[in-house]
């Protein structure tokens, strides 16, 4: 595989001397879906649009299968399609008029049937003839994916596709996403939900604050991250972890009434039935149980703790 | 050149307009028809001939230039302005296409609108008063850059306005004043002498008076400056924009 899209150290400093990026490097590889991680204000959207050039780079370079963004803009951008976060559609177009615009304004010749083919995909074949107005979120945020697809992109960015959509929605969209992997199309996709990374990413990269903090395999970062807590809470409470249960990573909670239990999602083994079925031996009396995976958030806090940690 | 950008922009300026082409149509045809009954009738009873035209002959050519200028600053600067309001501007910005695309679309599409409320406006005012149009070729071309020129103004003003407010602001303090002032309505020289003086820094007056000499032979100034007035013009609001897009004011960040 080779990276169909090139940044080199690419930043951005606003007006008023904010620095949104600070000097990102990065490949994506053709084909690949990369989640772009990171809390808000990272500058997920920043790069994003630096890319498509919608933001001046302050210096860098990136090119897009190995057209500069800059110099050789119309052929970068020719391959390039963007959803945008917000919802950005004139209220009174038509939603069949507003993929031929995009496809037109792309330089690409009329084409009615690949037009019908994307408002097929998307499920907005019905509503080809209705006014934006008239649809919901969802379908506007559909509508906004098919202006995209309708110029045949080669790379694909999608700004939180997700954002404010609901489950069922949600799902469709992840579906959307893997036929377009299938048909060989670049995703760049940004999101605040690591298990939305994990269902479609195969690389993650996480950034914050203007810098890109890492980035690893989906599968890799799921292994590394992917610990979870079972906390056990008790009828009677505890002095010690009983001896049958030493062999077992347990923490007893200060008041004695909870046991709390880590272990790795990703293992063949997570010992859970075991651990099971050793309290019941021992003859402890099971109040309620609950587990937690870290968040994204905490993930950040420690991957931040990391990076500052030689002090 | 992506001129299949530039059709796609056309075209969708376009179908706004058609949209909303029974207003189009109808509003400049009662505007015309008012000013006729105020100005035809009630002065031109008074006011029989000036420089050898009929008054209401004579404020045609003026009536038409004050709409089309108005017309082709609100469409350029209304279609500007408007996807940066609704956000769909981001499209633009990301679309393999230039400057003079984007302009030629825009513009072509605000100028086409305002071409047509001018013609709205001939045929209405054929109905009221004798029309002889002396020099039709150049009554057109005059009537094509004015469109265009203007169009170009309002391109940008909507990219300069930050708000509706701002949008109106340019047409309503600087453009009517000169419109109104450029002898819409009355020749030049019927003024006072300080005040032709005063007249001949218009640019709107060159191309009234110029407009006026297409219908009827008979102008303020030479056809030539009224030439050049639009002319140059034309190629400040043309270097304008280039440099808009060459440095992304109020466009990129």
């Amino acid at each position: 595989m080779s990276a169909i899209l090139k940044i080199r150290d690419l930043r951005k400093v606003y007006e008023g001397g904010f620095e949104a990026l600070k000097g990102v490097t990065l490949d994506i590889e053709e084909g690949e879906i990369l989640a772009l991680l990171g809390p808000n204000g990272a500058g997920k959207t920043t790069l994003i649009s630096t890319l498509c050039g919608i933001t001046e780079p302050t210096s860098g370079s990136a090119t897009v299968g190995g057209y500069d963004i800059k110099t050789q803009y119309r052929q970068a951008r020719s391959l390039i399609g963007l959803v945008p976060q917000e919802i950005n559609l004139e209220p009174f177009s038509y939603v069949g008029a507003n993929l031929h615009f995009s496809r037109g304004l792309f330089g690409k010749p009329r084409d009615d049937a690949k037009v019908e083919d994307v408002l097929r995909k998307l499920a907005l074949w019905d509503k080809r003839a209705n006014r934006v107005r008239e649809l919901s979120g969802g379908m506007k945020r559909r509508v906004l994916i098919g202006k995209a697809l309708a110029h045949e992109p080669k790379v694909l960015f999608l700004d939180e596709p997700t954002a404010g959509v609901d489950v069922a929605l949600r799902k469709e969209m992840w579906d959307v996403v893997a036929d377009l992997k299938a048909a060989g199309v670049t995703i760049i996709l940004t999101t605040h939900y690591i298990e939305e990374a994990e269902a479609m990413a195969d690389r993650v990269a996480v950034i914050r604050d203007g810098e890109i903090l890492m980035v690893e395999r989906t599968a890799d970062l799921m292994r590394r991250l992917g610990r979870k807590d079972l906390t056990i809470e008790l009828r009677e409470p505890l002095t010690a972890i009983p001896e049958p249960l030493s062999g077992y990573d347990l923490c007893l909670g200060e008041d004695g009434l909870s046991m709390t239990y880590s272990y790795d999602t990703q293992a063949d083994r997570t010992g859970i039935a075991g651990l099971m079925s050793a309290l019941s031996e021992a003859g402890i009396v099971l109040k309620d149980l609950h587990t937690r995976q870290s968040s994204l958030e905490e993930i950040f806090v420690g991957l931040v703790e990391e990076k500052g940690a030689p002090a | 050149m992506n001129l299949r950008a530039v059709q796609a922009i056309y075209v969708n300026e376009m179908s706004r307009f058609f949209r909303t082409i029974g207003q189009s149509f109808i509003s400049p045809v009662i505007s015309t028809s008012l000013y006729f009954v105020v100005f035809g009738a009630a002065i031109g009873s008074r006011i029989e001939t000036v420089e050898g035209v009929a008054y209401g002959a004579f404020i045609v050519p003026g009536l038409i230039m004050l709409s089309v200028i108005m017309q082709s600053i609100s469409n350029a600067s209304f279609g500007m302005y408007f996807p940066k309001f609704v956000g769909t501007v981001f499209e633009l910005l990301s679309a393999p296409v230039n400057f003079l695309e984007i302009v030629l679309g825009f513009v072509g599409a605000a100028a086409t609108k305002a071409l047509f409320i001018g013609v709205v406006i001939l045929g209405t005012a054929a109905v009221f008063v004798d029309l002889s149009i002396l020099h039709p070729l150049a009554m057109i071309a005059f009537l094509v850059l004015t469109c265009l020129a203007f169009s170009l103004m309002g391109f940008i003003i909507g990219i300069w306005a930050k708000n509706f407010e701002q949008l109106q602001l340019v047409p309503l303090l600087i453009v009517t004043p000169l419109v109104f002032l450029g002898g819409s309505f009355y020749s030049t020289s019927m003024l006072p002498p300080v005040w032709q003086t005063v007249t001949h820094f218009n640019p709107v007056f060159y191309l009234i008076s110029g407009f006026r000499w297409a219908f009827f032979g008979v102008a303020d100034v030479a056809i030539g400056w009224s030439l050049l007035a639009i002319a140059a013009f034309f190629a400040i609001c043309l270097v304008i924009v280039w440099q808009i897009f060459r440095t992304g004011w109020r466009l990129r960040d």
